[in-house]
């Protein structure tokens, strides 16, 4: 030692404890290998996060909400007998009265009904739409940010293109030249514009994660691609990318009800939120019956949340920087 | 008068695992123009013990549960917020470990160095700046005048700590208080600012607190040393006699764990284990699991500081056999 | 500097391309204009191939669209199938959507940032979980529901305010609409701030600050905002995209007879010079917000340099 003198306690206890775990991750179990203490030894990543989501009131409220969503529009029929589509003009803005506590939309619809039956079509191309979005993308975004190059360049120049069209504009092109339009079709316009977001989500964190020392040990010991990608990255890739999807599946059925909103989203007999509150905000037929505006605005506000708060929680507990 | 008397300091840090007690009845006191060295391991109490003088400490998850901090006559504990505040800065000021973290990365060094002026004084913007080109002059930087306008990152080390240093010196105040001032910097450039700093204290008859782990450091400016180990004060003495004659197992272990020049080839002694958790000090003296002269008294009774002669002070029940030993 | 710009300029040029091609691939290839101009009749066939022959719809794609190109830079947009001329319908709606952009941007920064400080400043404390909680019901509830919502309540319920902005849309109209457009982005403003004043109120360079004596506002407003600045500012630029897509609903709600309401007239009656026109204009300005936030960043941040 040519400096000064120094007390050395501290950093050398330090430094002891840093070559320890650096062996041991050199050991290869990675995050799920034992440690020294019994309490360490289950940390890993997922387990962490699984720890905070359990405790954590928001993750709670929003899986409930979530759960009770996903079983009314597998099962409408649990908590409505009646049919979304049977209507009498008659009974037009009728206000709430027993068995229909929402009352009667400009159709004579029972709100109650439609807002329940809502629930399928939003779910629906909520999840649809995001496991698209989410697989196009980290399969496109991964072999780019894995392979590099060519690939790579394309795909960012692509994602730039993509990013500079709002998907409400998109949408309202795209889908105004389209005839007739299913559940299915909006599906395929999210994920057709929607994919860049996750691929550049997932590029990023597979390049972070190639470069990662255990990653570069592995390939030094000759693991091939396939071994490389299935054992090493995907693991490190997936969490950011789980993250992004579950915020997005959020935005998603907002989306379709802005695009239902603006007429060139889902159409009848499909029962939108968003088509449902264009109809009473049509020549403000709210300023009357405002129950035909307000019940299906809670309904779809209400299930946004509930998405955007387990992507907000699922964020936080996956995001060590965070803590 | 002290210029500066801390009496029976507390401080408690309130985190998620429980209660730390990093400072424990600290006692210091500083006059004008010396020097007093605080020694000490990191999370021995040191830097706590400082920013509670200066006043910035993070409260929560700080706290200062006891004790008195006289300055000039005053206990800044007890004095309303705003008076404190005019203190810090233009009475008391302090020089930071790290400049480059220390100093704003988005303002320029003129800046910082003008609101001194500007905030304490109500100079006016030309007048704050022309004095901080003087100030920039006092500490040796090259080319003041055009450097006033640069931002930090575009300063070596040693400038920025001698930025660091000017901006502490702006009001000249009557205690600087300096947390390991050289630790960040190149070991050439270690010595040019020490000098600079003690240059401009006796310029100024300032009183001096010197934080570092640094023994070499604080060998050469000085006058006397506080060590503290787990947030006590363990022994006090002026320093020559200290190094020639420590009074505590743990300020002779620092001293042997030196290395030196004349004594090559042999095994450099360190001090064994660890210093302790904070949260659950040993019963006892908090250094019997560490100190080679442990014996039972040390893992039962906590010792008192006790007085060795006039200036000196050591907390080991066995500081005579320290003495008889030699 | 200047050599950052002129290359960021050429880097704009294939993003550009991309982006109109495949906006102008949607109106052209995806839909038929001619068709579409006479609704459910169908057209004479020579008529037809006069106006397709008129509008090179005859011509292959790229060929289409390299023209349309030429006749945008030259500065003739075309003429809307009605024969008014593109740049009339631009010259009276960006002014109204320009100013109403600024009214919501204006709202999101101010009321953004003191959100945001606030809760930065006090972390984990009651009032911080509150207005953490508002900003995801915020950003969950989708703009025209806001915006319908509010139009009922303050316009039809309360009568507090007219609800339909009227042509000339002062001021004073547009505080409304721009509320609307402006809260998804004024939540996210939030929580930016939040976060980037709660990871520097600890930095080391605040503590010097407190150190110099300084008050706690200027300590606050000039070492911790001024740094805590800069990922919001980031934010903002790509902001420019979320306030024209918010700008076609609210101006739809809000009757604001401006570049949404435009592009989606252009769009439900298919006319498809103003939608590729529109269009086009709003990519530039997107390009262009961007590169603006990317300099402003050197003067926010002075480590950055531009190479």
């Amino acid at each position: 030692m040519t400096g000064p003198p120094a007390i050395e306690g501290p950093d050398e206890t330090e430094t002891l404890a840093g070559v320890e775990s650096q062996a041991e991750r050199a050991g290869g179990k990675g995050p799920s290998s034992p440690g020294r203490e019994p309490r360490e030894r289950a940390r890993s990543l997922w387990s962490d996060a699984w720890h905070d989501l359990r405790r954590n009131p928001v993750f709670l409220i929003a899986g409930l909400l979530i759960a009770f969503l996903v079983l009314i529009s597998v099962w409408p029929g649990l908590i409505a007998s009646r049919d979304p589509l049977s209507c009498r003009l008659g009974r037009s803005l009728d206000a709430s009265s027993a068995g229909h506590w929402f009352g009667f939309d400009t159709q004579g619809c029972d709100v109650y009904t439609r807002v329940v039956y809502g629930a399928r079509t939003s779910v629906t191309v909520g999840v649809c739409a995001t496991l698209g979005v989410a697989v196009l993308g980290s399969v496109l975004g991964g072999l780019a940010g894995f392979f590099g190059g060519v690939w790579d360049a394309v795909l960012s120049r692509l994602t730039d293109i993509f990013f500079g069209i709002p998907m409400i504009l998109g949408g309202l092109v795209f889908l105004s030249m389209t005839g007739s339009r299913s559940v299915w079709t909006v599906v395929a316009f999210i994920v057709l514009l929607g994919w860049p977001q996750v691929a550049r989500i997932a590029r990023g964190s597979v390049i972070t994660a190639k470069q990662n020392d255990y990653v570069l040990a592995a390939r030094a010991l000759g693991a091939g691609n396939a071994r490389m990608m299935t054992r090493h990255i995907l693991p490190n890739a997936v969490a950011p990318v789980i993250v992004t999807a579950t915020i997005a599946l959020g935005t998603y059925i907002s989306l379709e009800a802005t695009l239902s909103f603006l007429g060139v989203g889902l159409q009848p007999p499909t029962v939108s939120w968003g088509a449902d509150i264009s109809a009473a905000s049509q020549g403000m037929q709210f300023r009357n019956a405002p129950h035909i505006l307000l019940y299906p605005a809670a309904a779809l506000s209400l299930t946004v949340l509930a998405f955007i708060m387990l992507g907000d929680a699922v964020r936080d507990a996956l995001d060590p920087k965070l803590r | 008068m002290s210029l500066l008397q801390v009496r029976d300091l507390h401080v408690e840090f309130h985190t998620r695992d429980g209660v730390a007690q990093a400072v424990n009845g600290v006692d210091l006191g500083v006059e004008a123009g010396e020097t007093l060295a605080v020694l000490g391991e990191s999370g021995s109490g040191k830097s706590v013990t400082a920013q509670a003088i200066m006043g910035i400490l993070d409260m929560p998850p700080g706290r200062i549960t006891g004790g008195e901090i006289v300055f000039q006559d005053r206990d800044l504990l007890t004095l309303p917020r705003q008076e404190r505040r005019q203190i810090r800065g233009a009475k008391m000021a302090m020089i930071f470990q790290d400049a480059l973290s220390a100093l704003n990365p988005v303002l320029t060094v003129g800046y910082q160095l003008a609101e001194m002026f500007r905030v304490h004084q109500g100079a006016s913007r030309k007048e704050a700046r022309a004095k901080a080109v003087e100030l920039m002059e006092r500490v040796r930087i090259p080319a003041a005048r055009q450097r006033v306008g640069d931002y930090p990152h575009q300063f070596s080390g040693g400038m920025r700590q001698r930025i660091m240093i000017a901006m502490a010196l702006a009001l000249e105040p009557d205690l600087i208080i300096a947390d390991e001032p050289t630790t960040a910097l190149d070991v050439t450039v270690q010595a040019q600012v020490m000098d600079l700093l003690a240059d401009l204290q006796r310029e100024f008859n300032m009183g001096l607190i010197l934080i570092t782990h640094d023994l070499g450091v604080v060998a050469d400016v000085a006058d006397k040393i506080a060590v503290m180990y787990a947030g006590r004060i363990v022994e006090t003495a002026p320093v020559k006699e200290l190094y020639k004659a420590p009074a505590h197992p743990y300020t002779k272990g620092l001293l042997d764990s030196i290395p030196r020049l004349d004594q090559k080839g042999g095994q450099l002694n360190v001090i064994r284990g660890m210093p302790p958790n904070l949260q659950q000090t040993p019963p006892g003296c908090a250094y019997n699991p560490r100190c080679p002269m442990a014996r039972a008294v040390c893992r039962k009774d906590e010792p008192p500081l006790y007085e060795v002669s006039a200036l000196r002070a050591s907390a080991c029940h066995f500081w005579e056999e320290m003495f008889d030993a030699r | 500097m200047g050599r950052y710009v002129v290359r960021r300029l050429l880097q704009m040029v294939p993003v550009f391309i991309g982006t109109t091609f495949l906006i102008f691939v949607m109106v052209y290839a995806v839909g038929d204009p001619v068709n579409a101009m006479f609704g459910d009749r169908a057209p004479d066939p020579a008529t037809a191939a006069q106006l397709r022959a008129e509008f090179n719809l005859d011509k292959p794609l790229w060929q289409q669209y390299g023209l349309y190109m030429g006749k945008i830079f030259s500065g003739d947009f075309g003429n809307a199938f009605n024969g008014q001329p593109v740049t009339e319908l631009m010259a009276t709606a960006f002014p109204l959507t320009i100013r109403l952009a600024l009214v919501a941007v204006v709202i999101e920064i101010v009321i953004g940032l003191v959100l945001g400080v606030l809760t930065g400043l006090r972390r984990g404390r009651p009032i911080d979980s509150g207005v953490l909680m508002l900003t995801l019901v915020v950003i969950s509830v989708p703009t025209f529901v806001t915006g319908t919502v509010f139009q009922y309540l303050l316009g039809v319920r309360w009568g507090l305010i007219a609800p339909a902005v009227s042509p000339a849309a002062p001021l004073g109209q547009l505080l409304l609409p721009g509320l609307v457009l402006a809260l998804v982005s004024l939540a996210y403003v939030t929580r930016l701030t939040r976060t980037s004043i709660a990871e520097n109120s600890r930095a080391d360079y605040v503590r010097t600050a407190v150190a110099k004596g300084l008050p706690r506002r200027r300590v606050t407003v000039r070492h911790l905002l001024r740094n805590s600045l800069i990922p919001v500012v980031t934010f903002l630029g790509t902001d420019v995209g979320t306030l024209m897509a918010g700008a076609l609903v609210t101006e739809r709600i809000f009757n604001i007879h401006g570049v949404g309401f435009q592009l989606w007239q252009g769009i439900v009656r298919q006319n498809s010079p103003t939608v590729v026109g529109f269009v086009t204009v709003l990519v530039i300005v997107f390009l262009l917000a961007n590169l603006l936030v990317d300099l402003l960043y050197a003067v926010l941040d002075p480590r950055i340099r531009y190479v």
